[in-house]
């Protein structure tokens, strides 16, 4: 089985392969499998030495102007809480945007080395790639990685020739097309909210709100999610981030502190 | 000068690569192919080397599809040419499969010039010895393009080039007489072309047309010589046109 290095090719070709002339493929450099009795056992192991958790949440859906993305911040080890402000939208080229789920390593490479595969993509056919074309890039690379440990849930977003495009790519080298799609494990919630309040004839404005409310709830549930809801949108002209909120403060905006009766009753008595 | 053309990955002392040149030539000496590019249609049209009386003309088509909506047409070492095609025709293919879309001209254009390319850079081997002309359509804008490559890889676009035996004069006759057209009268400029250099006739002659709609079409014999009739009758009107003016004075 040869594996897709196309990925970590450098740029200097490779001396005199011969095997390029006979072969009706072209032939990308690769390296040997391990020699293991039981593939598949080993395949396990190697999942479950990673344990890929996703602690995220994920979303985007694309509505009549163009193309929402949402995210969390949060990375956890565990019970740990690592960092607040880890940035889960990764901008690929100025119109298309990825998200991260999973392990950020596996996400920030693949991610930029897409953004690389695009750019080239690009001088060599003079047009942009496709969001289609760019995602099935990624989906190829990673389903030569299969079970290999990769961790990888993330959606490509962005707009192109055909309009707005979104997909689902994953570490399984899975790849589904889609106007909805949340990934982590606050996704639940997310879709709760996201799925209720969605409409395909929404402004920006609203849509960017739905998609806000949708990451807070995921925050407010899922203790593997947290930090700051940031939000952005793809239209016609490329990404924009709209807003980046800490989800503390977005509960006391949704549900701020009423002072109850009780409590007012409680007023010191003066005299007697 | 015959030290310099065994290994053709050496450069001769004034820069020549020997066997590119003599690649050139087995091209000049193929039967001659002409393409024209008009506004919504594109014409290829390749001379036709009588057939034999017991040949099945059918399984010599010169003119091929490369996917619905390009087709190839080449002067040169028809056996080169089939590897050539087969190779670019799995291209087509698997370019559809990993970004989901049509190859452009332009595309399948640099990938055919780029393997002959390395044919030229390589060690044991010689160079492919054709010429080709590939036409298309471009799968999003519908704009329609015209390329040619060589043996010694290089390409670019054209309105309208020849390239096989005699491609000078047929290439002189439609600098002279190309101007933007559409339909019809681009297939009867291609055929005009090249009757310049062959014989009149269906037989002769083999002719594809190639438009977004409908993709590739070969024409059949009679068609052809309805047009070569055609022409044949402007031809004589305008010679005799020539002739009336001074009498008139």
């Amino acid at each position: 089985m040869k594996l897709d290095t196309t990925g970590m090719e450098s740029a200097a070709p490779v001396w005199g392969s011969h095997n390029e002339l006979v072969d009706g493929f072209s032939a990308a450099p690769s390296f040997e499998l391990p020699n293991t009795t039981d593939f598949d056992g080993f395949q396990k192991e190697a999942i479950q030495m990673v344990k890929p958790a996703k602690g995220t949440t994920t979303l985007a859906f694309i509505f009549k102007e163009g193309v929402m993305v949402a995210a969390d911040s949060r990375a956890s080890m565990g019970g740990y809480i690592s960092s607040q402000s880890v940035k889960k939208i990764i901008e690929i080229n100025p119109y298309m945007l990825g998200t991260m789920a999973g392990g950020a390593a596996d996400c920030q490479f693949w991610h930029r080395n897409l953004g690389i595969k695009c750019r080239l993509h690009e001088l060599a056919n003079k047009r942009r790639i496709s969001v289609t074309g760019a995602s099935k890039l990624l989906a190829n690379i990673l389903y030569s990685y299969r079970g290999m440990g990769l961790s990888v849930g993330t959606m490509i977003a962005g707009w192109d020739e055909t309009g707005p495009g979104l997909y689902y790519v994953d570490n399984e080298g899975g790849r589904l097309k889609g106007m909805r799609f949340s990934v982590g494990s606050g996704s639940p919630y997310a879709y709760g909210v996201l799925d209720n309040g969605y409409r395909y004839d929404m402004s920006v404005e609203e849509a960017a709100e739905l998609a806000r409310r949708a990451i807070y709830h995921a925050t407010f549930r899922d203790g593997a999610s947290g930090g700051v809801a940031s939000v952005y949108y793809v239209g016609p002209n490329g990404w924009k981030k709209l807003s980046g909120d800490d989800v503390g403060e977005l509960h006391y905006r949704y549900y701020p502190v009423m002072p109850s009766t009780i409590e007012q009753e409680m007023a010191e008595v003066t005299g007697a | 000068m015959a030290r310099y053309d065994r290994a053709i990955t050496v450069f001769s002392p004034d820069g020549h690569l020997f066997q590119v040149e003599y690649a050139l030539e087995a091209v000049r000496k193929g039967n001659a192919a002409v393409g024209v590019r008009g506004t919504d249609i594109v014409v290829l049209g390749v001379e036709k080397k009588s057939t034999a009386k017991l040949q099945d003309s059918r399984s010599v088509k010169k003119i091929v599809n490369l996917d619905n909506h390009i087709a190839l047409a080449c002067a040169g070492l028809k056996a080169d040419a089939r590897v050539l095609i087969n190779r670019a025709r799995i291209e087509c293919q698997s370019h559809r499969l990993t970004v989901e879309d049509p190859v452009t001209v332009e595309y399948i254009t640099r990938y055919v010039a780029g393997l002959q390319q390395k044919y030229t850079q390589s060690g044991g081997v010689r160079p492919f010895g054709l010429s080709t002309l590939i036409v298309g359509f471009d799968p999003y804008s519908g704009v329609p393009s015209l390329y040619q490559t060589d043996p010694s890889g290089t390409f670019s676009a054209w309105k309208a080039n020849a390239t096989g035996r005699n491609s000078n004069s047929i290439r002189e006759f439609l600098e002279k007489n190309y101007k933007e057209t559409s339909g019809q009268e681009t297939i009867k400029l291609a055929i005009r072309a090249l009757l310049e250099v062959v014989e009149s006739g269906g037989k002769n002659i083999e002719v594809a047309v190639m438009t977004k709609e409908h993709g590739l079409r070969q024409l059949e014999e009679a068609e052809i010589d309805a047009i070569a009739a055609e022409i044949e009758a402007e031809k004589e009107a305008a010679e005799a046109a020539k002739k009336a003016p001074p009498k008139e004075k």
